[in-house]
């Protein structure tokens, strides 16, 4: 088991806490380099896609777990990162202009959402956000002028320091890589400053928070003005991506799967940002591998177990009727959520954790260490 | 002996409830001053009203001559009231180290794009603030819990650490709403040094909220006595327990 011995007040500063720790993430960050050499261009197209779900998570990790405060608009505050990239670059302005324009842009109606969010809480800001995201869908379909309505707005190749950057190149995956990378250190570096802090005591106690001197109205704002920009930028990186923008791919539908990411990943902290990400994107090719092969696999177990070749027929056929259903992948996605909910409300990081621990105490590993605590009397709380 | 701290013919009224009313009362500069009072009496609205989660029906407070009746909540911890609460509110999905470290809030000055670039002038800050709470870490004896998550700790732990996040904001004036509530005899003793150490050592003025009268008469200089909002005797712990209001709104006539 490691120990860590505490000498100086800077090791809770630092962004690692011991030199494994920085060594771990040094090698992920070169196996991350070298991925592209050695993947295939479709593997490495869904990185690109991890990365950009990452960002999102990141940005909802941000407003949902270490704020508290709920969110189903991403998807709005994504899409006008998007449309601004889009809308920018076709007036001919630089990529370094309309990115950050677009990260400011979405921080800023970030903000405007952030102020009437100050005196809803939980399932009624949840609803609040839901229809801000309407609002904006429907923005998108009528403000034709800009948005070119429901027909789309084509996203021209990206070009950076006068080279033209593919949706599908390398360099585009550096790019994501480099964005991501940023985010999550300037992340963290919020998360061990005041503001970080006042962040987690908005989320935990807001009388108390009050009364140590955090401002809950600035804080609340920050929060919501924070996340927005983020997924303003991931937006941005989100329509050189797809290439093509409309209205019908900022549904409700991508504000839930963002908050998967967090639900699944776990709201410990930004690890389960990551993990989420992986998972929402990773388990497509997984499912689409279990349609191809599922079918035959019955299909060979059962003529093991002797069943005759009609049978074996019939079975390969059911199961490829069932995998191929329509909403099929909707089914399962509720399932797993709801899986998660009930049985690791701390998401895939929170269960990586356990296992960390049982291997760090063997053989002293105690099942209770997770048990939720009790939480004294709060019926008296004033809000 | 000056005054610190003045509440002026303070009300406050919940639809026909008065539940404060009409309350005077100053509190001297180096004292520890407590409010007794049977269940309902209005001794947590007070706190509330002077830390300001409640708006005055009428009255007003002042604060080192200062008029605070109209200040925002978050705005009252910077000019030095600090406070705890009668259940818990510590930050549970936090440690007791981060916990302490909001307390120092109102003292940091550093930009939020500061913060993100985490440049130098924040990490100075930052350690500053460490050295800060380390003192009141090792004041009250919290040094085993530091890196603990709040929501493990036991009651005893929790409720020193609420004293600990109002020490660590280095307050003028503390506000205790009852400290010793859920505490063992042994863990009441310790309450009890630590504020009357709070009060000679730190020199801090102490306001308090308390059942227990043994805590009661060890520590307070000067005790007032509550009932439906209302002063009923002030004066030292052992007038008031002998004043014949305070009997009567405890035992009935």
């Amino acid at each position: 088991m490691r120990f860590v011995f505490k000498t100086n007040y800077d090791q809770d500063i630092r962004l690692f806490q011991h030199a494994g720790q920085m060594w771990t993430y040094l090698a992920l960050f070169a196996v991350l380099l070298v991925a592209p050499a050695v993947v295939s261009s479709y593997m490495l197209s869904q990185l690109v896609f991890v990365f950009i779900y990452a960002l999102v998570g990141v940005s909802l990790m941000i407003l949902v777990g270490f704020t508290g405060q709920a969110s189903l608009g991403h998807a709005a505050f994504l899409a006008i990162g998007a449309y601004t990239a889009a809308f920018m670059q076709a007036h001919g302005y630089t990529f370094a202009t309309y990115f950050l324009l677009a990260g400011v842009l979405t921080g800023i109606v970030g903000l405007l959402v952030g102020f009437p969010a100050l005196r809803l809480h939980g399932i009624y800001l949840l609803i609040a956000t839901i229809s801000f995201s309407f609002i904006i869908e429907e923005l998108l379909a009528r403000w034709e002028s800009v948005t070119n309505g429901n027909e789309g707005m084509r996203v021209k190749t990206l070009e950076l320091f006068g080279m033209e950057i593919g949706r599908n190149s390398d360099y585009f995956y550096y790019l994501c890589l480099g964005v991501l990378t940023v985010t999550i250190i300037v992340t963290l570096n919020i998360m061990r400053s005041p503001t970080g802090r006042a962040f987690i005591a908005v989320r935990d106690s807001e009388t108390a928070a009050r009364s140590m001197g955090v401002d809950i109205a600035a804080t609340k704002v920050r929060a919501f003005g924070l996340s927005a920009a983020i997924t303003g930028f991931a937006g941005a990186l989100f329509a050189h991506k797809m290439t093509f923008l409309s209205p019908e791919m900022f549904t409700l539908q991508l504000s839930i799967e963002f908050i998967m990411v967090i639900i699944i990943g776990g709201s410990l902290g930004l690890h389960g940002a990551i993990l989420g990400a992986i998972f929402i994107i990773m388990i497509d090719p997984l499912l689409t591998l279990l349609k191809d092969d599922v079918p035959l696999l019955i299909g060979s177990l059962a003529q093991a177990f002797g069943a005759g070749s009609e049978r074996v027929k019939a079975l390969e056929d059911g199961t490829q009727a069932l995998t191929s259903t329509a909403g099929l992948k909707g089914v399962i996605y509720g399932l797993i959520i709801m899986l998660f909910i009930l049985f690791e409300p701390f998401g895939l990081y929170g269960r990586w954790l356990k296992i960390k621990l049982f291997f760090q105490m063997f053989p002293l590993y105690k099942k209770s260490t997770f048990k939720r605590q009790k939480v004294y009397v709060k019926s008296e709380r004033n809000r | 002996m000056t005054s610190l701290f003045k509440v002026e013919n303070l009300s406050l009224q919940f639809g026909g409830l008065k539940a404060v009313d009409d309350v005077t009362f100053d509190v001297q500069k180096g004292e520890v001053f407590t409010i007794i009072g049977p269940n309902g009496a209005g001794k947590t609205s007070i706190f509330n009203l002077i830390s300001r989660l409640y708006n005055p029906t009428a009255g007003r407070l002042f604060f080192d001559g200062q008029d605070i009746t109209q200040l925002p909540a978050h705005k009252i911890a910077q000019l030095g009231i600090a406070r705890t609460f009668q259940n818990i509110e510590l930050f549970e999905n936090a440690s007791l180290l981060s916990n302490l470290l909001v307390g120092r809030h109102c003292h940091s000055r550093t930009q939020l794009w500061q913060e993100m670039l985490f440049l130098p002038n924040v990490k100075r800050a930052e350690r500053e603030h460490r050295m800060q709470v380390e003192e009141v870490i090792e004041f009250l004896d919290l040094q085993a819990y530091r890196d603990k998550l709040i929501a493990g700790l036991p009651y005893g732990v929790r409720k020193v650490t609420e004293v600990a996040r109002a020490l660590c904001s280095k307050p003028k004036l503390i506000l205790l709403d009852e400290p010793s509530s859920g505490l063992n005899v042994e863990e009441t003793d310790d309450m009890s040094f630590w504020i009357r150490d709070i009060k000679n050592d730190l020199g801090i003025t102490v306001l308090m909220v308390e059942h227990d009268m043994s805590l009661v008469r060890r520590v307070s200089d000067r005790v007032l006595a509550l009932n439906y909002g209302r002063v009923l005797a002030l004066g030292t712990a052992d007038e008031v327990q002998r004043h014949p209001d305070v009997v009567a709104a405890y035992l009935g006539t």
